[in-house]
């Protein structure tokens, strides 16, 4: 199994530990990962709330170096996977856009090379039940809410990745894995996304409304799939806490790292000393590691 | 007399470029609100996305432009998805943003309209996104040089953030972005 891998900007930095995971995960499954070469950003959103066809056409340049490979593409971070997406869609039903976009990145490009996220990959090429053949440790008594965020799962015609009002692809990962994926309502709202920097009263109002709905449903952890919900869940916890001075302590996990665990993979290799809320008492108390 | 919201009804030339722009018909909509009850943002904003899309029907050109709406969209597409006339309302919001840049209206959410700016000028610059340099810069511009700053050195003794750049300006990403600007000038 072999893919053109997209890490995206933040994997490489604020979320350095997804990459770490992914890497990591994909190595011990077998699954080869290659980077493409002088990838650039895909925009994510501010390329298209500003200029409509750089938007499209900063992912097809990157879509165009995957398919000089021949191979699939991979990603993991769901700004990424939509923006990559979104472009594929464009380019093969709008010829007007088709046309410009072209124009602008010199190709004949008619979105046809394949966008997957790695929960895609995992899921459906490389299959649950073989992942549960490679589980070395179960993750049992540990209660997980799958938190899937935004643009992961819509608008559900272009991103035709899992329900976009009940999700369960992250769900039905944790419990090959051993856990219990609990139920909880507030499993895809939104985190407040870009507006960390910009308005961070708003995703500090958002999240806050996220982590206490996980924490009623009797989560003791959060698994995420985005690079910016997992910042806004974890790097802001604190700043929850102390506007609405409500203690979560609750560690937010990416799914790659959760899994890596259960596979047997060491936490440092993982990146799980790289949050703000230290996930490893929990951990520890599980018997986790 | 009967009078029904149609093409044919409801007509002006707002309306018209906001639906060349964004490829939406706004006749379409009949107001059932599913929009604004599943918008997170919505109580943070001056009108609804309901009623930015009656006021876009009604020509309201100024008011749609200057609101803060428009800039709170955090493009969660929760709208489009659970619209039943299969509006795209996240687009409408896209192109009302990109409307408000053309005539060089001032965002009423400045903070946001700065970040954005911001971002795509990095992007520019770094082909990659330079975090650090985003942060910086924003706190420049907006005069708070010492929002988060706490944040930074934590961040970058867990190796986090780069004080560099991965990359730089390449000829590649200069070409890409002078070509959709000449391009753009069309829609």
């Amino acid at each position: 199994m072999k893919y053109a891998y997209f890490p995206g900007c933040a994997l490489k930095s604020s979320a350095i530990e997804y990459d770490m995971s992914t890497q990591a995960v994909a190595g011990k499954l077998g699954i080869e990962l290659l980077e493409i070469e002088d990838w650039i950003c895909c925009g994510a959103t501010p390329a298209h709330l500003t200029l409509h066809l750089l938007s499209l056409a900063l992912p097809v340049k990157n879509l165009l170096k995957a398919q000089k490979e021949k191979l699939e593409v991979v990603t993991c971070c769901a700004a990424c996977f939509n923006r990559l997406k979104v472009a594929n869609h464009f380019m093969q039903t709008d010829e007007e856009h088709r046309v410009k976009v072209n124009t602008i990145v010199h190709a004949n490009y008619h979105g046809d090379v394949a966008v997957k996220h790695l929960l895609e990959v995992l899921i459906n090429d490389y299959g649950l039940e073989n992942i549960a053949k490679a589980v070395v440790k179960k993750l049992e008594n540990l209660k997980v809410a799958s938190y899937y965020g935004c643009l992961l799962i819509r608008p559900p015609e272009i991103m035709k990745f899992d329900d976009p009002e009940d999700p369960h692809a992250i769900d039905d990962l944790m419990k090959v894995l051993g856990a219990e994926a609990i139920n909880w309502p507030y499993k895809h709202e939104c985190c407040g996304a870009s507006f960390s920097i910009a308005r961070t009263d708003i995703v500090l109002r958002l999240t806050n409304d996220v982590l206490r709905m996980a924490k009623e449903a009797g989560a003791e952890m959060v698994v995420v799939a985005c690079p910016l919900c997992h910042s806004n869940l974890d790097m802001r916890q604190m700043d929850i806490t102390q506007k609405y001075h409500k203690c979560y302590a609750l560690p937010i996990l990416y799914f790659t790292q959760i899994l890596g665990l259960a596979l047997g993979i060491e936490p440092k290799k993982l990146g799980l000393d790289k949050h703000f809320v230290d996930p490893m008492k929990l951990l520890k108390k599980k018997g986790i590691i | 007399m009967k009078w029904f919201v149609s093409h044919q009804t409801l007509s002006s030339d707002f309306l018209k470029e906001v639906e060349w722009i964004s490829g939406e018909t706004f006749s379409h909509c009949y107001q059932c609100g599913k929009c604004s009850a599943g918008c997170p943002i919505s109580f943070e904003m001056d009108y609804l996305p309901n009623q930015i899309i009656r006021m876009v029907q009604l020509g309201m050109k100024e008011a749609v432009l200057q609101s803060k709406t428009i800039w709170l969209c955090v493009s969660c597409i929760t709208c489009t998805t659970r619209c039943p006339r299969n509006i795209d309302i996240a687009e409408i919001m896209d192109a009302l943003r990109r409307m408000a840049y053309k005539y060089k209206i001032r965002a009423a959410e400045h903070d946001i309209f700065i970040f954005n700016h911001v971002f795509i000028k990095n992007i520019e610059w770094f082909s990659r996104l330079y975090e650090f340099g985003l942060i910086g810069s924003f706190n420049l511009f907006n005069g708070k040089l010492f929002k988060d700053i706490l944040k930074g050195p934590q961040m970058f003794l867990k190796g986090k953030l780069s004080l560099l750049p991965h990359k730089m300006r390449s000829k590649e990403v200069e070409e890409l972005f002078k070509k959709s600007r000449e391009l753009a000038g069309t829609k």
